[in-house]
């Protein structure tokens, strides 16, 4: 489904003299279809960079990100043409972070049902009739529905964030750390949810700080400057 | 499903005055002036190519001056390219070379312009109903009750009371007048829009009122989009993909996250690092 091969990234910043960062080199690792691979590493070892290159929200300095994209057959990411990337970030890569990233002035019951009218073309109250149920399991409160979500807790947002990216089963999900501030209970449904995405077919590249979501969830890890290591799965 | 662009522009170059051999290879970012320096001519625009697909929203940023209004206007027929061409629907012919009259037919029954100054865009001294019907019989229209129904239409659509239809736009505000405008550019069903600077120069509640406006009309009429602004948070909001100019040429162009997350060219570092 995933194949990374020999992937490096460097960032040259122009206006600090040309100043040169190197966020990561030489990785490589394949993930089949359904797999999930949790990415670790030391603070600044370039995790979440690879993540974006992957998404192409960075562009790769080498190497090859080759998916298997139901559209258009083996694609590479890293040289794609940009519509083809944004056909495949509508129809079949999802990608979540720490924080919300949302359009203001939109209630949190339509962030989360929107992907499904976009890219699964349901009509408007199927998708907020399931992102009902999907936020009522993250335990979001019925009446912060209708409320903007800017206004809300961290850990409210990120429960709004998690719901929009699993609601429409991409493909691909690349998840960066979407857990960071939620509490035990919440860790446990949001595992839920990812096993329940994964038994679909889902395939995932996650960083996550919480054992727990990485030993009940993940298959392989690769380690930042050691690669990958295989561990059975649960 | 894979789509084909509605709109290419090849090598589009625009020279103010004479021009001369080496214009082009004398101006842009690398001599820091669109101004030619044997000539004295304006490069305002310089080879610039790209590709227009549907049902997408394409940003142009740069500085003031930089070209990005005279670009629309090429697109947009409203002034005449020095080179370059423009093809749409993956036709192969290029339709710069087409007569007026076909490309006004082109225009009227393709095309809508928001212009950056209202002056542009509408007749102040017509009212905004008659304004709308203007534009509707340049695209054919001839019945004018249908014509008035659908001026109510737009205008409530773009929120502006139908009570008004019989009010001239002079009498109206700003953002009033920018709506008026997305109304008579949207009458003719068009599939390409070109807004230009649409809420510069509006209070922030009402550019927040007319960017709500055109995404969803965007996302209601699938309508393929290119929006022109300085203001990089606009650029965020309404723009999946964005090409970045400066003295007269596209220094870079990519996915509108991967242009502010990961900049490439020293200017657009610089224009983002800027930002408030
Ligand atoms: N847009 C950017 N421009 C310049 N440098 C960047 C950019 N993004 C990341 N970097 C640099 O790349 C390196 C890797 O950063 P990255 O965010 O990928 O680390 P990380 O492993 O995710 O760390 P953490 O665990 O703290 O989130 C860092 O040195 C960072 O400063
Ligand atoms: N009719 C004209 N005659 C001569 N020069 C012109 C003419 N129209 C525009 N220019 C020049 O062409 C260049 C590009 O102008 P343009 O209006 O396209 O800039 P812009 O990027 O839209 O700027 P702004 O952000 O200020 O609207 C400028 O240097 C301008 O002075
Ligand atoms: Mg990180
Ligand atoms: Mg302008
Ligand atoms: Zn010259």
């Amino acid at each position: 489904m995933l194949r990374v091969e020999n992937l490096s990234k460097t960032f040259n910043i122009h206006i600090l003299d040309n100043k040169v960062i190197n966020a990561f080199c030489d990785v490589s690792f394949h993930l089949k279809r359904g797999e999930f691979l949790g990415l670790s590493g030391p603070s600044g070892s370039g995790k979440s960079t690879i993540l974006k290159c992957i998404y192409r929200a960075y562009l790769s300095s080498g190497g090859n990100i080759w998916f298997d994209s139901a559209e258009y057959g083996k694609l590479n990411i890293a040289t794609a043409p940009n519509h083809a990337i944004l056909n495949i970030r509508r129809r079949e890569v999802g990608y979540v972070s720490q924080f919300l990233k949302v359009i203001p002035r939109v209630p949190a019951i339509d962030i989360v049902a929107e992907p499904l009218v976009t890219k699964s073309r349901l009509s408007l109250d199927k998708a907020r009739t399931r992102a009902g149920e999907l936020l009522e399991r993250l335990d979001i409160p019925p009446y912060l529905f209708d409320a903007y979500p800017c206004s809300f807790s961290g850990g409210e947002q990120q429960r709004v964030n998690i719901a929009r990216a699993v609601i429409w089963t991409p493909r691909l999900l690349l998840l960066d750390e979407p857990t960071a501030s939620l509490d035990k209970d919440s860790i446990a449904v949001v595992t839920d949810l990812l096993k329940e995405l994964k038994y679909e077919g889902t395939t995932m590249i996650g960083i996550f700080h919480d054992r727990i979501i990485i030993d009940s969830v993940t298959d392989k890890k690769y380690e930042m400057n050691q690669g990958v290591t295989v561990h059975a799965a649960q | 499903m894979m789509s084909l662009p509605v709109m290419k522009a090849e090598g589009l170059t625009k020279i103010y005055g004479i021009g001369c051999p080496v214009c082009r290879e004398s101006t842009g970012p690398g001599y820091e002036t669109n101004i030619c320096r044997e000539c004295g001519a304006v490069v305002a625009c310089g080879d610039i190519s790209f590709e227009l697909y549907p049902d997408e929203v394409l940003g142009i940023v740069g500085e003031s001056g930089s070209g990005k209004s005279t670009l629309v206007k090429l697109l947009y027929f409203d002034s005449e390219a020095t080179h370059g061409a423009i093809y749409i629907n993956d036709s192969a012919d290029n339709v710069l070379s087409l007569s007026p009259f076909q490309k006004r037919r082109i225009r009227n029954s393709r095309m809508g312009m928001v212009y950056q100054n209202p002056h542009y865009g509408l007749r102040m001294e017509v009212t905004s109903g008659g304004n709308i019907s203007e534009r509707l019989i340049m695209a054919g229209w001839r019945n004018i009750a249908a014509m008035r129904a659908r001026a109510s239409y737009l205008l409530r659509k773009t929120e502006i009371p139908v009570l008004r239809i019989d009010e001239p736009p002079a009498n109206f505000s700003g953002g009033e007048q920018q709506r008026v405008q997305i109304s008579k550019a949207l009458s003719n069903n068009p599939s390409i829009l070109f807004l230009d600077e649409v809420t510069t120069g509006l209070d922030l509640s009402v550019q927040a009122r007319v960017l709500d406006l055109i995404r969803a009309l965007q996302s209601n009429l699938h309508l393929s989009v290119i929006v022109v602004s300085h203001d990089l948070g606009v650029i965020r909001l309404l723009t999946t993909r964005t090409m970045v100019m400066k003295y007269g040429r596209v220094v870079e162009s990519g996915l509108t996250d991967q242009i502010l997350e990961d900049p490439q060219h020293h200017y657009t570092q610089l224009l983002v690092s800027s930002q408030l």
